[in-house]
């Protein structure tokens, strides 16, 4: 992966090959998914002073952030099977993006928690991450994000050096399974959204596997 | 004599307190209007739907509570009701569909007169104003003006035998118009029990209104039970029978996690969910946006009238 965006990088014009862009495209392209995943912060932003976040609005914004930073963990982890099945490389431009916006909405998910739902009680706080095994498991899946978001500049990338950046990024995978566990574990009893979540991950998880598993046995 | 005195004036001419604040509700709905006219928001399906008849005649009981209560519309398009649906929008989205007429209750079981009540016959007991607290297990609360009769009313009626311990409560099951029923998330149809004095407390209703007008479907119409200082899944909704027996019944929550609720189910800020905390809880509409959780009261602030129900009971063994 790294390899690729160097690749991107080095700029030499390249015969550009079906499903490529031109930089000015992708530059666009990137434009405007950033501007569309500000969205859901902007919903909650204009929303919470104009009641518009439904009868519980703590309630919308903790699950709309947690959702939110799930379905961008998801959307990280698609860039490498959908560049590789579609051979649309830029796909690859996109990847830190959609990661800091993963962050991004988990920095808020847990901001909500400790300032809307706790209130800042920290003694509550400690006991609720120790007694509840979903609260651990989210606070664990949090941080290892920090390290990832921290280590996501091209200067972190030389600084570590291609190889550790990428060993050291494959929290991703593990970090996910946690975010998953953490919303199987939190719903009361009807388990549909949490389990839709599991089966992507585990398709995207499982396309890894084998393709790992291919490149061993060719 | 001319000059009135003041207690010449007749309960029936003072405004409620429920009629009076709902003036707010009047200001709010003519906000909303505006917003969906400007295409803010779209108009809310709970006023959409118009509302129930009115029942007349309901008295003031000294059991209500002065808090503030929840608007009409808080209380009737945020609701848990799974045979709609999980999500708290789904019973205002999809319970309008639900039959509530003809409707009996059949009460039975350990009696000497079982009987099958019509839905009109109770609608015509003396029914009071209950304004009480409710208590979400899931640590939400809201302040709910019902009216109803005590359910003792109904038990004198049918003469329980000395083999009647408890009481269960049969929700209605109606597939064709109940969405939520073909997942199996809980086992349906769903049912809940009391313990004899539970039953027979003057504090538990079976509720056929709310805020003056019959209830809501979302709310479980056409009856449903209200037991205030139980987490609120006690409180059966759209109850078609009642039964009497000597063992204690397995109620849908106990069926579906036993190690999560209990058949006693009382507010206790002292026993946490195995999942979360019940110390506080989020009083809906009026907890502001950047205001801690308020406190939860043992049995939801009814200890004066319940505990004594309870005493020489281990509490965190039979919660």
């Amino acid at each position: 992966m790294a390899a690729a965006s160097a690749e991107i990088r080095q700029g030499k014009p390249r015969a550009r090959k079906p499903g490529a862009l031109s930089p000015k495209t992708v530059a666009w392209t990137k434009a405007i998914i950033f501007v569309l995943c500000l969205g859901p912060f902007a919903r909650l932003l204009i929303g919470a002073p104009l009641d518009l976040l439904g009868i519980n609005p703590i309630e919308t914004v903790r699950r709309s952030t947690g959702t939110w930073t799930l379905v961008f963990v998801l959307a990280t982890l698609s860039v490498t099977p959908l560049r590789r099945l579609t051979g649309w490389h830029w796909l690859a431009r996109l990847r830190r993006m959609l990661g800091l916006y993963a962050f991004f909405y988990a920095l808020l998910h847990l901001g909500s928690y400790i300032w809307l739902e706790q209130f800042f009680d920290g003694a509550a706080i400690v006991k609720d991450i120790i007694k509840r095994p979903f609260i651990t498991i989210g606070s664990v899946a949090f941080a290892m994000m920090v390290p990832l978001a921290v280590t996501s500049t091209d200067a972190m990338v030389r600084r570590l050096g291609g190889k550790n950046w990428i060993a050291l990024h494959r929290l991703v995978y593990v970090l996910a399974i946690c975010g998953v566990i953490h919303y199987w574990w939190l719903v009361k009893r009807d388990i549909t959204q949490p389990a839709i979540y599991a089966l992507v991950l585990m398709v995207l998880l499982g396309y890894r596997v084998v393709a790992a598993l291919k490149k061993r046995t060719l | 004599m001319l000059i009135r005195r003041p207690d010449a004036i007749k309960p029936s001419e003072i405004t409620p307190d429920s009629v009076y604040l709902r003036r707010r509700e009047f200001v709010k709905a003519g906000v909303a209007m505006l917003a969906g006219a400007t295409g803010l928001v779209s108009a809310g399906s709970v006023e959409a739907q118009g509302r129930g008849k009115k029942l007349a005649g309901a008295r003031m009981s000294n059991f209500s509570t002065m808090e503030k209560a929840n608007s009409y519309k808080e209380i009737t398009s945020y609701n848990n009701y799974y045979e709609f649906g999980t999500d708290k929008s789904d019973p205002a989205s999809y319970a309008q569909k639900l039959k509530t007429r003809p409707w009996t209750v059949l009460v039975d079981g350990e009696v000497k007169r079982p009987k099958r009540f019509d839905i009109e016959e109770l609608l015509k007991l003396p029914l009071e104003e209950r304004i009480y607290r409710l208590r979400c297990v899931e640590a939400w609360s809201m302040v709910i003006p019902w009216v109803g009769f005590e359910l003792k009313q109904l038990i004198q009626q049918v003469e329980p035998t000395g083999k009647a311990k408890f009481v269960e409560f049969v929700t209605v099951l109606q597939p064709e118009s109940m969405p939520g029923v073909r997942a199996p998330v809980l086992d349906w149809p769903y049912v809940e029990a009391l313990r004899m004095d539970e039953a027979m407390h003057p504090l538990t209703l079976l509720a056929v209104g709310l805020y003056g007008e019959t209830l809501p479907k979302q709310n479980g119409a056409p009856i449903r039970l209200v037991v205030p200082w139980k987490y609120g899944f006690k409180s059966a909704k759209s109850i078609v029978r009642i039964r009497f027996v000597e063992k204690q019944p397995k109620t849908a929550w106990v069926k579906a996690a036993s190690n999560e609720y209990g058949f006693y189910s009382n507010v206790n800020p002292d026993v946490d969910h195995p999942r979360w905390s019940q110390a506080t809880e989020r009083r809906i509409g009026q907890d502001g946006f950047f205001s801690p959780r308020r406190k939860t009261l043992m049995f939801n602030g009814y200890a004066d009238q319940v505990a004594r129900l309870y005493t020489g009971m281990d509490l965190r063994k039979f919660y």
